[in-house]
């Protein structure tokens, strides 16, 4: 990986850390003083003894050949993942100050290795033959899945009264009903087997204390819920595509059982939301001979990263496979067919009037969709207001920023970047606004991750 | 939403409003427009919302863009090279605040390389990476020292910058322009009425800059609108004159020490005093030398002094403060200020044409020698007198030069400011290989960057000899931190001896060694880091 691949860069490697104290605390340790015995090899592994304030020095080994899931192991106490000796050591070998020389690895570090990919093995080798013999026995499978949709259509059943009530009491009582009986009806929804559900009702809990305008968003988002309550409840008479999109927004797992599409997938942007129990890591890729823009996801317990990690400006030869559902666009990574290498190719973009019709478009598919993913070219970050737009630098149309995005340092990235020039930005696109994630310079120029 | 909402209603806007104004009030007591009462009546608008919800999303539009900002000015400096752009991600992702903490450890303080990279940066005339304006300019706002490298650096899209976000707003003030474009010098019109209209920071920008180019235009340009100034924005402006004074502001100073702010007039007579030719100084000289004699009726000539008795008018009017702090007396406040203001060449005539250095050694009557001294040392920082300086500081080894002698660590550090760089590093590793360095770290600081061979082998060595005598390198701590931050990195071979942990001996205080080799080690870190830095700005 360190001679036919590529290092990453500073930032690729610090977008590793699972928060800001590690990445301070993973910077100062990217210099060779507290590093002995540090080396690479060319299978893509990396090692070395970092001093500590103890007598006997960490034994630190990061794997990278699977460039998309490195591999970590730390012989510090830390729970943090990667810790802080994992970071240092990659940023050291992202500096490229020659510290690293490559060579063998010593038996410690190789032990680990030869462990981890054997282990590798067997789950590919057991995994095909899981996938060949099929899940168990198809009449259990069967009964455990008509099971949970009658819990399901019972829970939708249940909500649909609850919205009912609600609309005939009135939203205002909603204010004051706060947010106890949301949470309640949430749990319920998570009994029902639910959980796309229950993370609506929840989300309705905290609208009537969002600010102005507060009755409009709770009327959208329980007309949307009392959509997908009908739509589940209807699901035999829809067209399929649709059917599972209802499966997919009402929380049912899916299996990425679409054909597998080979591209060159430059990676997009890559961020991560994170809950009390949960990282959710984004991926978005774009194919470059296919045009698709597609989203990859990874998760993490609480306090780790997302094992998935694809810096932004890499492209992957691999292939891809579609979850099932109308306009979704989440895949899930197949095979990779070499390790990812820098891209100087950039997505096409669109107008921002465009972008603007591409959201209405794909709400045909999936009347839930908040955002989608594009790219807009030569548009110009403008003030407005306490505001934000992003403007067409040949026409009179903008697209005004989320709220969120304007409060993200990464807008003020975008806006240094682009100087009043115009800018190619990736994003999402959506009712609330316009969410910048990723920019290219209109000259020559690396991505400049805004996420 | 398969029953009422088709087919739908005409899509006025009304029509949303209808919904919601019913939902907010509930079906009971408000049915939408084409719905009926009864118990469907909820789910009947919950289908028309969802429909029109939808309808009201895939119907988003762009909106008309708003005013667009002027293009930031280009910057016709060269890109940084790849490794030094990635280097200063680095350098300002360890910004304070950030998180983390705590022991140090070996690894190096990357915040504290900024200003030297910053500096190397500016020498070689990169240009910074736009994307990484926003975190400069953050550091920047959080340390004002980093201020002028760092919008040096970031060049005039920071200033465009800026002008878009409060936070910024320091690098307006700091940037020659104040944001504002400058109109050309020969633009006689423009720069008229922005000095009448501008705000205060463009009007101070303004004649700074117009003073640095042209010293007498800029005074000219004061003294138009001098009278009807407000006194904070008279003592700014004359604050400014600071730069490039000369023997032709003398009148208009003159005429200042008659301002109603008392502020102003000592500004005014402070800039005065720096000019050994001017009226103020001659009167200044005057009521000093008539102070200061020798006395030849001892053994040896001693200097005796006779403090002034009272301050009178004309004293005030030329500056000097009647009422002395509390804890002072006020005859030797008096004579402090006019010693400070006299010019030093009044000196050696007065004192029987004795050198400097003569007159530094000759004896003082009555205690007044640290009055005395200290007052010359304001002068000589004040006058940038290297002659006068030299005396006062004496020769480094002297045993009293490391004591609480009559000049001060803190007076000894301005003293050295009016040397030559060689000199004064020269001076310091001389005080250091005398005195160690306890008390160095002041005078460390004023040394220029990176340390001279000489003072840097002084600086090892006494690191050396502190380790060999016990103490822990915490002691040190602050010059440990200079050192890293100032050594040449080509002596960085030179520590390789110092990297092992000693034996303990038993006058060695209890694992010191191994805390020293740790201190030593972050230093030989740091110095290869700087080293590679360097490295990287010189690849393009």
């Amino acid at each position: 990986m360190t001679q036919q691949g590529v290092r990453w860069s500073a930032d690729q490697v610090l977008a590793l850390a699972p928060d800001v104290a590690s990445r301070k605390a993973g910077s100062r340790l990217g210099a060779a003083g507290p590093w002995s015995g540090a080396g690479s090899s060319d299978e893509g592994a990396v090692w070395g003894l970092c001093k500590g304030s103890g007598s006997k020095p960490y034994r630190t080994v990061v794997d990278i050949a699977d460039a998309a899931a490195p591999a970590y192991r730390c012989s510090c106490p830390s729970r943090k993942f990667p810790c802080k000796h994992a970071l240092g050591l990659l940023l050291l070998w992202a500096g490229g100050d020659g510290v690293l020389p490559s060579g063998q690895a010593p038996d410690w570090a190789e032990q680990w290795i030869e462990g981890r990919r054997q282990r590798g093995e067997q789950k590919r080798t057991a995994g095909a033959s899981h996938s060949s013999s099929g899940s168990g026995d198809p009449e259990a499978a069967r009964r455990r899945a008509e099971r949970r949709a009658e819990r399901i259509t019972a829970g939708a059943t249940e909500l649909e009264q609850r919205l009912a009530d609600l609309l005939r009491g009135g939203l205002a009582s909603a204010e004051q009903a706060g947010y106890g009986l949301w949470e309640e009806t949430a749990a319920r929804m998570v009994d029902a087997q639910a959980p796309g559900l229950a993370a609506r009702v929840r989300e309705l809990g905290a609208i009537p204390s969002s600010g102005p305008g507060w009755p409009v968003r709770l009327l959208e988002e329980c007309a949307l819920l009392h959509l997908l309550d009908q739509g589940w409840l209807h699901r035999e008479q829809l067209p399929d595509g649709l059917a599972a999109t209802v499966r997919s927004r009402i929380g049912l797992p899916g299996t990425a059982d679409g054909p597998p599409l080979r591209d060159r997938w430059l990676v997009l942007a890559q961020y991560d939301t994170a809950d009390a129990r949960l990282t959710t890591r984004r991926v978005w890729l774009h194919g470059t001979d296919s045009n698709r823009t597609v989203l990859l996801l990874s998760y993490g317990a609480a306090g780790r990263a997302p094992e998935l990690a694809l810096p932004v400006g890499l492209t992957l030869d691999a292939e891809v496979s579609a979850y099932p559902g109308a306009g979704q666009l989440r895949v899930a990574l197949g095979e990779q067919f070499a390790p990812p290498a820098p891209a100087v190719t950039r997505p096409p973009g669109v107008t921002t009037a465009r972008a603007a019709a591409h959201y209405g478009e794909a709400l045909r598919d999936d009347p839930w969709l908040d955002s989608v993913p594009v790219t807009l070219d030569r548009v110009i970050p403008i003030p407005d207001g306490d505001s934000w737009q992003l403007a067409d630098a040949d026409a009179d149309a903008a697209l005004p920023l989320t709220s969120a995005a304007r409060t993200r340092p990464g807008l003020w990235r975008l806006v240094a970047l682009s100087g009043g020039a115009p800018v190619k930005v990736f994003g999402e696109c959506g009712h609330r606004g316009f969410t910048p994630l990723t920019a290219w310079p209109e000259r020559a120029g690396e991505a400049v991750r805004l996420c | 939403m398969n029953r009422t909402s088709t087919p739908v209603v005409a899509p006025a806007s009304g029509a949303w409003e209808e919904l919601v104004t019913a939902a907010l009030l509930g079906t009971e007591r408000r049915i939408p427009p084409g719905g009926a009462p009864g118990r469907d009546a909820p789910v009947a608008l919950l289908d028309a919302a969802a429909a029109e919800t939808v309808r009201r999303r895939a119907g988003l539009r762009a909106a008309r863009a708003a005013g667009r900002p002027e293009p930031a000015a280009e910057d016709p400096r060269p890109a940084l090279p790849p490794a030094a752009a990635r280097r200063l991600a680095l350098l300002l992702a360890d910004r304070p605040g950030t998180g983390g903490g705590g022991r140090r450890g070996t690894a190096p303080d990357l915040m504290e390389l900024l200003p030297q990279w910053l500096a190397a940066a500016n020498a070689r005339g990169f240009a910074a990476p736009p994307q990484a304006l926003p975190a400069l300019l953050d550091a920047a706002r959080g340390r004002t020292d980093l201020r002028p490298a760092a919008l040096a650096f970031a060049g005039p899209r920071a200033v465009w910058l800026a002008r878009l976000n409060p936070d910024w707003r320091f690098a307006l003030r700091a940037t020659p322009g104040g944001g504002a474009a400058l109109p050309p010098p020969e633009d006689t019109e423009k720069t008229r009425s922005l000095w009448e209209e501008g705000l205060f920071a463009e009007r101070v920008a303004l004649l700074s800059a117009i003073r640095a180019r042209e010293p007498a235009a800029a005074r000219e340009l004061l003294m138009t609108t001098w009278p009807t100034e407000r006194a904070e924005d008279r003592l700014m402006f004359l604050d400014s004159l600071r730069a490039g004074l000369g023997p032709l502001d003398e009148p208009f100073l003159e005429q200042a020490l008659a301002d109603r702010s008392r502020n102003v007039r000592a500004t005014a007579a402070e800039l005065l005093s720096a000019l050994p030719g001017s009226a103020l100084a001659a009167r200044m000289a005057v009521r000093a030398a008539a102070c200061v004699a020798v006395d030849h009726t001892g053994d040896a000539p001693m200097i005796t002094v006779e403090a002034p008795h009272e301050c009178d008018a004309s004293m005030e009017r030329d500056g000097v403060v009647a009422k002395a702090p509390a804890g002072r007396g006020e005859r030797s406040w008096w004579f402090g200020q006019l010693v400070e203001a006299t010019p030093l060449g009044t000196w050696p005539a007065r004192l029987g044409g004795r050198t400097p250095g003569q007159i530094v050694a000759l004896p003082v009557t009555d205690d007044w020698q640290s009055e005395l001294h200290a007052a010359w040392c304001r002068a000589a920082v004040r006058q940038r007198d290297p002659e006068w300086a030299r005396a006062l500081l004496g020769t480094p080894s002297a045993p009293e030069a490391g004591g609480p002698g009559a000049v001060s660590l803190a007076e000894r550090a301005r003293l050295l400011g009016t040397l030559s760089a060689a000199e004064r590093a020269e001076w310091v590793a001389g005080f250091i290989a005398a005195h160690g360095l306890s008390e160095a770290f002041q005078l460390l600081g004023v040394c220029a960057v990176p340390w001279s061979a000489p003072l840097g082998q002084a600086v090892v060595d006494a690191l050396n000899i502190a380790r060999d005598a016990g103490s822990y390198p915490w002691s040190f701590s602050g010059v440990m931190g200079l050192a890293e931050r100032c050594l040449d990195p080509s002596e960085g071979s030179r520590l390789d001896a110092l990297l092992a942990i000693p034996d303990e001996t038993e006058d060695t205080s209890p694992g010191a060694g191994g805390y020293w080799a740790e201190a030593f080690q972050r230093l030989v870190t740091t110095l290869r880091l700087r080293e590679v830095m360097a490295k990287e700005l010189d690849a393009a």
